[in-house]
This record gives structure tokens, C-alpha cells and sequence, in this order.
């Protein structure tokens, strides 16, 4: 079943078009995860589709119901806001309550609901306890909480992870994880953080200038970016993106970074014949960058190696990364984390050509 | 801060020296409330009470003649208290509603509304004589307490509209967008949101307006005569009698008596004022 149907949206405010023509589809049990930098209208967007902003253009159907002019109180969602907007002057227990008081659940239900979610969230010791008394994790738990009390039929989350610090942000992901596993809910999920996006999401949907840039399930987004805005947002660090010549024929393409002597030359396969000769934008993750002794595949002539003059590393412990050049241009690898190269020497690095993507550096869309 | 002793020394001598002559108006209507007539006449009207005497307070509230009434100022503190308590009470509750709306609930042409309402706070008073007595007449509320009530939420709500609309602003906008989404509407979200994080405002609100409108004598000299009158406007028909026989002791009891319900609202409520005023700056 369809759970959230977007189509033509468009968003003026005033003379500024904030959201252009957004075409989405979710599918009951999905979670799905707009992601993008700040003022991408990702906010805004979601905000449509709970009904507290207004589509200029277009449709939003929750459920198969169409939703334009709905209220956002009667559209069967429950949402979880960056802020938490827990009501100051309630308790916990009268936060996750006042929704179903609202709504007239009667007193009874209310209380066996309460106690359920308070267990799946581990809150039952918070619950006489006012928000200013919280802990940011509880509060987040809390906010959490207010959502769960509602069987909705879409949970929206507004970057409901930002205000937490890195450790703590890292376990409530893996919770947010394990409880849309355990419900089996609907979720959008709004957030400017790549990796949220690519651990949480079954399917994202990147945005830019209130364009979707590309909708996609996680490894497509990253392995097959639609465009050169995808492949330098998604992946820390980003994709390696340089100018390179493409020669050869058609089955037998060879894109070459740089000039002379130092030029780097990759084999590149499944380009369209028409774009031999011509200059791309070559697209290589970091990950694809490592040492010589590196396996990446049983396939012939996927693997090449080379020598890169080595400029920078940076241990962070898990693994060396590397600023190299290839052909005169930068590129980051990643290396195992107990090499030490040496800054200024030439080191010897396996390049995984399958992974290779080329754009077109007119309309910087993906070409191969 | 000056360490030198000096200089803090001559600090602290300044600010005494003002408050000293601040407050000296006071202390005469102090001192010549505890003074009988005779004493006051026989000295001079700034002196030391040759003995204090508790009986000009009993006179002037229940037996004093003001306009050849001799009731003493009680029915006159009866008619302020009467007018100022649900006048106070209306013009704040509606002045949180507005603040409310204003400031929360965006609508069209909201800004060009807010500036309309406060622009009362800056229009005098004398200016509205005409249309409100043009009012009072056509609703057949002159002369009434109830008359002064309607005149004074409706002149008091500029003011507690532009506070609550002030202190409203620093409501995060998605407390009001978690609580639609949980069902509640316009009401309830004002009744169990916004009103529980309102007691600092109101507090501040309802003092200044009590005090306002306690002190106002202006409409109420204009649309209440004899015994509808509010204490400000009676202690003016006693002063009319100090041509004639001063009584300096009876007049400054009634005073005291008259300021007694602001400076007590001062005493208790003053802390809350101040930290009122500017617990939206410190936040």
C-alpha cells in the first residue's frame, strides 16, 4: 500500500520558490529520508506534508486519502520535532498524553498505552518528571515517546538527532533503527547529516534548491549518484571528483587524469561510445583509493595499481586517510589504519575501477 | 565598582540625598496623618507630631463628609476596588488572548493589527473624553461603576496587549505546532500551553494595570458624580474644602488610606515586576 503520495509539489514564498515540482512515493513500512543541506526545503516539505504549511502546487495523499486542505490534526501523523517541543509546564506523562486527550481516549486506554511506550522507551522512571528535569537524551526519548502513544499512519522526524552530542546521537540512531524494525511504521525522516541518511533510510531522497536531486535506495545513492551535487554530498569525506580525457573505443574506454609523464590512466567500462574523445567529470570514492595489498575483487583488470606522490595523512585510527595526487590533481584515499606513508614520497596504491563514475560536465549528470 | 572608599562613599551620599528628597512627600502625609488638627495648626504643616493620634483614620474612613455625604472615603474605596478588580482582571486575560493570537497565530495583515492596538498606548487619554462619553451614553453606563470597568479594559488593552504579545514571541513556534498536531485547537492550546507559561507576564501585566487603573482619575472624575465615584475622583471634592477649614490630618489619612491598595500590591508584587520585566531579556 501507498503510505505518502507526493506529487507536482511546489512551494512559493512570495517571489521565492522554495520547493520545485517534488515527485514522491512511499511505501507502507518504508522509511524514508529527505536529506540534503540547510535551506534545501527538506523542513519545509515535511511541514507540507503534516499540514502545517500549505503546498502552493500539487497533491499530498496519505494513506490513498488526499490531504490538501486537511488539518494537520486529522491527517493521522505523528511528528518529532528537532526541538523536541515538549510542553514546558506538563509532566512527561501528561506530554505523551495530551494528544490522546485531545483526540477524548478514554482514561483507561490511555494509561495502557502509556505504560507500553514507556517500557519500549525505558521511561517509565521520567514520567512524573517535568522537561526542564530531562537530560537531552531523555528529552529526546520523551519527544520520541509523544509520537509512539499514536498508531499513526506516518511518523515524521525533523532532524530529531541534531541537538544531541556524538555519542549519544550514534545510540539513538541505532534505537530509532531498532524500534522501525520492531514496529514495521512508516517514517520520513528530515535531516542534513549523510550518514543518518545512508544507516537509517530505505530509500532517501537527496535535495538541492528545492529540487530532488535523486530517489533512490541508499547503495544507489551512493555507488550510482544521479549527479555531481549527490556525489559530493553523500560519503565522508565526499566522493573524489576531477577533469578527465576519455580515449579508446567503446568496450575499451581509458579515462586520463592530468597530463605527461604523471597522467593517471583508468580503465572505465559502459560508457556510451559518443563520449569518446571528450572531457568528463570522473567520479571515485576514497574507499576505492588504498594499498596495494588491498583485494577488492576476483574480476580481471578490475583492480589497477599505480604510483601518487603522497601530500598529507590523517590517522583517525580506524583507518589512514590520505591526500594524494593523481595526475596533478587531489584526491583523498583510504588506507589501512598502521601505514604510515611518508608526506612528499611517491607510494604504490590499488584503484578499484569498477566503482568508477563519470558526469558530464556540462549538465553534471551521471553519463556512465 | 570604585574600590576607593571616597568615591563610593559619595556614590552611595548622591543616591541617599535623592531618595531622601524623593520620599520627603511622603513622609509629610505620614507624619500629618498621626497628627491632630490643632497640632498642625499650632506648628507648621512639615513638623514632628507633637503626639500621635490614630483618630484621623477612623474619622476619614467611615465619618468624614466629602460633598455633603458623610460617609468617610469606605464607599469611595469600595467603588475603586469594584471597578479595578474585574477591570484588571478582563483587560489582562484579554490582553493574553491578543498577545496570544498576535504573536502565535500568524494571519494576514496581523502586523498593521498589532500596530493599531498599540498605537493607543501612545494617544492621550483626553483625546477619547468625547467618543467614550458619546459611548457610555448610548449603552446607558454613565455614571456607573460598570461604565468605568468597560472604559478601562478597553483603554488598558493596548498596553497589556502589546506585553503579553512581547513575552508571547519567545514561545517556540513548535511547541504550537506539536500541540496541532496532537489535535488541540485555537482555546486549547492557549488554555493548557500558553496560559501555564504565562504567570511572569501576567503578574507584571495585572500589577501595572491594577496601579493604572487605581490611580486614574480622569475618567473617572469625568463620568461618575456623588457616590459613584472611585476614591481618586472623591479625594478631589476633599480637597475642595481645604479653602476653607484645612484639615491636613483628616485629608492625609484619607490618602494614605487611598494609596494603601497600590503600595501593597508594590510590596508584594514589586519583586515579580521587576524580574517580569526582564526575564525576557536575561532568557
Amino acid at each position: 500500500m501507498s503510505a505518502l503520495t507526493i506529487r507536482n509539489v511546489s512551494k512559493r514564498f512570495g517571489a521565492v520558490q522554495v520547493l520545485h515540482d517534488i515527485d514522491l512515493d512511499v511505501e507502507s513500512g518504508e522509511f524514508l529520508i529527505l536529506v540534503g543541506p540547510s535551506g534545501c526545503g527538506k523542513s519545509t516539505l515535511l511541514s507540507i506534508i503534516a499540514g502545517l504549511e500549505n503546498a502552493t502546487e500539487g497533491r499530498i495523499e496519505i494513506g490513498g486519502k488526499p490531504m490538501n486542505g486537511v488539518p494537520a490534526k486529522d491527517r493521522n501523523i505523528a511528528m518529532v520535532f528537532q526541538s523536541y517541543a515538549l510542553y514546558p509546564s506538563m509532566t512527561v506523562r501528561q506530554n505523551m498524553t495530551f494528544g490522546m486527550e485531545c483526540r477524548g481516549v478514554p482514561k483507561r486506554e490511555q494509561a495502557t498505552i502509556l505504560d507500553r511506550v514507556a517500557r519500549l522507551l525505558q521511561i517509565e522512571a521520567l514520567l512524573d518528571r517535568k522537561p526542564s528535569q530531562l537530560s537531552g537524551g531523555q528529552r529526546q526519548r520523551v519527544a520520541m515517546g509523544r509520537a509512539l502513544v499514536r498508531d499513526p499512519l506516518l511518523f515524521l522526524f525533523d532532524e530529531p538527532l541534531s541537538n544531541l552530542d556524538a555519542k549519544l546521537r550514534l545510540e539513538m540512531r541505532m534505537e530509532i533503527k531498532r524500534l522501525h524494525q520492531r514496529l514495521g511504521s512508516t517514517i520520513v525522516y528530515v535531516t542534513h547529516d549523510q550518514i543518518e541518511a545512508m544507516t537509517l533510510a530505505t530509500r532517501i531522497a537527496v535535495m538541492h534548491r528545492g529540487v530532488v536531486q535523486q530517489f533512490a535506495d541508499p547503495d544507489t545513492v551512493y555507488n550510482r549518484p544521479a549527479n555531481l551535487f549527490v556525489a559530493r554530498f553523500m560519503g565522508a569525506p565526499p566522493m573524489n571528483t576531477v577533469p578527465a580525457r576519455l580515449t579508446g573505443e567503446a568496450g575499451a574506454m581509458v579515462a586520463t587524469i592530468g597530463q605527461g609523464a604523471a597522467a593517471v590512466r583508468l580503465p572505465v567500462a559502459e560508457v556510451p561510445a559518443a563520449w569518446a574523445g571528450r572531457e568528463v567529470v570522473l567520479g571515485l570514492r576514497p574507499e576505492c583509493i588504498a594499498e596495494p595489498t588491498r583485494h577488492f575483487s576476483d574480476m580481471d583488470g578490475a583492480t589497477v595499481t599505480l604510483d601518487a606522490p603522497v601530500e598529507v595523512i590523517e590517522p583517525t585510527g580506524a583507518e589512514t586517510i590520505v591526500l594524494l595526487r593523481f595526475g596533478g590533481e587531489q584526491v583523498l584515499g583510504r588506507v589501512a589504519p598502521d601505514l604510515r606513508l611518508a608526506p612528499g614520497t611517491n607510494a604504490r596504491f590499488a584503484v578499484d575501477t569498477r566503482k568508477i563514475c563519470l558526469f558530464d560536465p556540462q549538465t553534471e549528470l551521471r553519463i556512465a | 565598582m570604585p574600590d576607593r572608599p571616597l568615591a563610593r562613599a559619595l556614590i552611595y551620599g548622591t543616591l541617599l540625598l535623592f531618595s531622601v528628597f524623593y520620599l520627603l512627600p511622603l513622609a509629610v502625609v505620614m507624619l500629618n496623618a498621626v497628627r491632630s488638627t490643632a497640632d498642625i495648626n499650632h506648628n507648621s504643616v512639615i513638623a514632628w507630631p507633637e503626639a500621635v493620634v490614630w483618630g484621623n483614620f477612623g474619622e476619614t474612613w467611615s465619618r468624614y463628609c466629602i460633598a455633603e455625604h458623610c460617609t468617610g472615603i469606605r464607599p469611595y474605596l469600595y467603588n475603586s476596588l469594584l471597578m479595578v478588580i474585574p477591570a484588571t482582571i478582563i483587560s489582562t486575560l484579554l490582553g493574553a488572548l491578543n498577545g496570544y493570537s498576535l504573536a502565535l497565530w500568524r494571519f494576514r495583515g496581523d502586523g498593521l493589527v498589532f500596530f493599531v492596538m498599540t498605537l493607543g498606548v501612545f494617544l492621550p487619554q483626553q483625546m477619547n473624553l468625547v467618543p467614550w462619553a458619546i459611548v457610555l451614553r448610548d449603552l446607558g453606563l454613565f455614571n456607573t461603576i460598570s461604565g468605568l470597568v468597560l472604559i478601562h479594559v478597553v483603554q488598558g488593552m493596548s498596553f497589556t496587549t502589546l506585553f503579553c504579545r512581547n513575552y508571547y514571541v519567545s514561545i517556540p513556534p513548535d511547541l504550537l505546532k506539536a500541540a496541532r498536531i496532537d489535535g488541540a485547537g485555537f482555546f486549547r492550546i492557549f488554555w493548557r500551553i500558553v496560559l501555564p507559561l504565562s504567570p511572569p507576564i501576567l503578574v507584571v501585566t495585572a500589577i501595572w494595570q491594577f496601579t493604572g487603573i487605581w490611580n486614574e482619575f480622569l475618567f473617572g472624575v469625568t463620568f461618575s458624580a456623588g457616590q459613584n465615584q472611585p476614591i481618586t475622583a472623591a479625594l478631589i471634592a476633599l480637597a475642595v474644602h481645604v479653602s476653607e477649614a484645612p484639615q491636613y490630618g483628616l485629608q492625609s489619612a484619607a490618602v494614605l488610606l487611598a494609596a494603601a491598595p497600590t503600595l501593597l500590591v508594590y510590596l508584594f508584587g514589586g519583586r515579580y515586576f521587576v524580574r517580569g520585566l526582564t526575564s525576557g531579556a536575561v532568557k
